[in-house]
């Protein structure tokens, strides 16, 4: 069988089965709410597999699933080399959301990248610590910041109620997920003028390692026939 | 081929024994070190390139990712003066790319601490370390950070924008950017413009009333200081475009040792400021020389050293197997100075050392 990994909750899981079934691919939980297995109608041999979206990156480089379906961020954020672990088959027109820096609307003074750089250099100068930036997307920040030269800050972590960190005095500035920007506007945070660190959206993967032998590729064969996807290289 | 654990080993023995006999104490130092030290000094980047780990009273620690902070807190904390130490053990790197460079690997290393003579101990370690690695044929290459930040101290302009291009002389792509911009080769963006253009309207206090709420620890008196640093940026004059081309020339110097020096005195000529540092290197070659290194041949880049990590700011260098440009440095170095003034607590030593990859040698031994 080829195992096909699927968000487990949520509008993620409804769009998943949505784009499948707009293709012929009918999609369906069995049971209860609660019980996390599924049936698939259209293509023979796939399994689904209903994982939570965070964790499909980890089964797909472990090649325990086969194929996933996840945000591009939390690919690019959760494996390293993600290219040579993970095929991206096709992106799938939702879960759109930026990947974006923000700083407290009362810094006038900084509006770019620069900005950020420079602000970063007199606080710590003046408070003996590095500019902490809570997030939770350490590797895609850390790239980026250090693709455009921005120095003396800190990462920490904040898995969670990121936009709440400045207020605590936990952070000074934040990258996190926006996809509305209310909750910034409510925390009184604003965007930094820069493109975002990363444009993410659902996207299909497939999985380098995973074993393809026999029936898992003529079930992937169909399915991209199916979708109208050609078979990427290395399949 | 890769060479076993063992010969690694014994080719890290034997750089040692000739470190000791070189006069230098051997010392250890712990693998775990406490997380902080290290991420203050190096920054995010470090993060990304050392294994941390908790520890339940400790907090957070790192795998030692080099030796030079552990061994520069211990002599500031209780060396003699002068010193000279000597270490090997595993460093620890983790890599972000599949590949053959190996996350855990050992260095052995050699630090001179002494105040006498800058060129004398730069001359030792160098000399040393090409002495040791003369059967590998390999090619040496060295620079020297203190060339470069006694160009960017004497560029005619604004000392907030001398202290701008001396944060950034380790990410030289940042730093072209600065130089352009301050040289007024490539215009103000539009961000910059626009937002001055703002802060211009009105006083800070109403923009700064007018902007939200106030959230943060990065308080109005600092958000206010930067303001007014700005306004006085944007009326900065942008520095002469002959003193542009001169810091260029600089940049771009590489040549064997000799003509590097002749070049130096020429750019010296144009930019007193370099006197100084003009002179070191010039002394540094005569103490090469007396150590009977081939200074005729020994190849000198201004810009080498710049993407290391930035606690070098004099001499530095590296040595390079030519036939596997696959492989890291089989050794590098330099002179840190200013780590010890912050590692020292309010007390300093010029400091300069270097490690050798007891693991490439190995491997190019065998080849």
């Amino acid at each position: 069988m080829l195992k096909l990994g699927v968000p487990s909750k949520g509008r993620l899981m409804e769009k998943t089965f949505e784009w499948f079934g707009e293709r012929g691919i009918t999609m369906r939980r069995n049971g209860s709410e609660r019980e996390y297995s599924g049936a698939v109608e259209g293509v023979d041999g796939v399994e689904l597999v209903l994982l939570s979206a965070g964790e499909i990156p980890r089964e797909l480089a472990a090649g325990r699933i086969h194929m996933g379906v996840t945000g591009s961020d939390l690919v690019r954020e959760k494996l390293a080399d993600w290219p040579d672990q993970v095929e991206d088959l096709t992106p799938m027109g939702f879960g759109h959301a930026d990947l974006i820096i923000a700083v407290p609307v009362a810094w006038i003074d900084v509006e770019t990248l620069d900005d950020l750089d420079a602000a970063a250099s007199a606080f710590r100068a003046r408070h003996g610590f590095r500019l902490r930036i809570a997030t939770k997307y350490h590797r895609l920040v850390r790239e980026y910041l250090r693709e455009n030269g921005v120095a003396d800050y800190q990462l920490v972590d904040s898995q969670g109620a990121t936009e709440g960190t400045v207020k605590n005095l936990t952070a000074e500035a934040i990258a996190d997920i926006t996809s509305t920007g209310e909750t910034l506007r409510a925390n009184h945070l604003k965007i930094l003028n820069c493109p975002p660190v990363h444009r993410s959206q659902a996207m299909l993967f497939a999985a380098r390692g995973a074993d393809w032998e026999g029936a898992p590729l003529v079930a992937l064969e169909a399915m991209l026939d199916r979708l109208g996807l050609p078979r990427p290289d290395g399949f | 081929m890769q060479p076993d654990k063992v010969s690694i080993q014994a080719e890290a023995e034997k750089l040692l024994a000739q470190f000791r006999a070189a006069g230098a104490t051997l010392v250890e130092a712990d693998i775990l070190q406490p997380a902080e030290t290290l991420l203050d000094l190096y920054g995010e980047d470090i993060r990304g390139r050392a294994y941390v780990t908790s520890d339940p009273l400790r907090g957070e620690m790192m795998l030692r990712p080099d030796f030079t902070v552990p061994v520069v807190q211990m002599h500031m904390a209780q060396g003699a003066d002068p010193a000279r130490y000597c270490y090997r053990g595993e460093v620890f790197r983790k890599q972000e790319h599949a590949g053959t460079r190996p996350s855990e690997f050992l260095q052995v290393g050699y630090e001179v601490f002494d105040r006498a003579n800058a060129s004398a101990a730069d001359a030792e370690v160098f000399a040393l370390f090409t002495d040791l690695l003369a059967p590998l044929g390999l090619r040496a290459s060295t620079g020297d950070i203190g060339i470069l930040m006694a160009a960017v101290q004497g560029l005619g302009t604004s000392a907030p924008r001398k202290a701008a291009l001396m944060r950034h002389i380790w990410r030289p792509r940042r730093f072209r950017a600065l130089l352009d911009r301050f040289g007024g080769r490539s215009p103000v963006p539009e961000a910059r413009a626009q937002m001055l253009a703002q802060l211009a309207a009105a006083p800070v206090e109403e923009l700064l009333d007018r902007a939200g709420p106030f959230t943060g620890l990065r308080g109005p008196n600092e958000i206010a200081a930067r303001v007014a640093q700005l306004i006085e940026d944007a009326k900065t004059p942008p520095i002469a475009a002959g003193e542009v081309d001169l810091l260029d020339d600089l940049l771009a110097l590489r040549d064997k040792a000799p003509a590097a020096l002749e070049c130096l005195r020429d750019l010296a000529v144009d930019m007193p400021s370099l006197g100084p540092a003009v002179d070191g290197f010039d002394a540094r070659l005569v103490a090469l020389d007396e150590r009977g290194v081939d200074v005729g041949n020994l190849d000198f880049e201004a810009s080498y050293g710049r993407t290391t990590l930035e606690y070098y700011d004099g001499f530095v260098f590296g040595f390079y197997c030519e036939t596997r440009p696959d492989l890291p440095p089989v050794a590098s170095g330099g002179r840190y100075d200013a780590l010890t003034r912050v590692l020292g607590q309010g007390r300093s030593i010029p400091a300069v050392g270097g490690i050798i990859r007891p693991g490439i040698v190995a491997m190019l031994k065998g080849a």
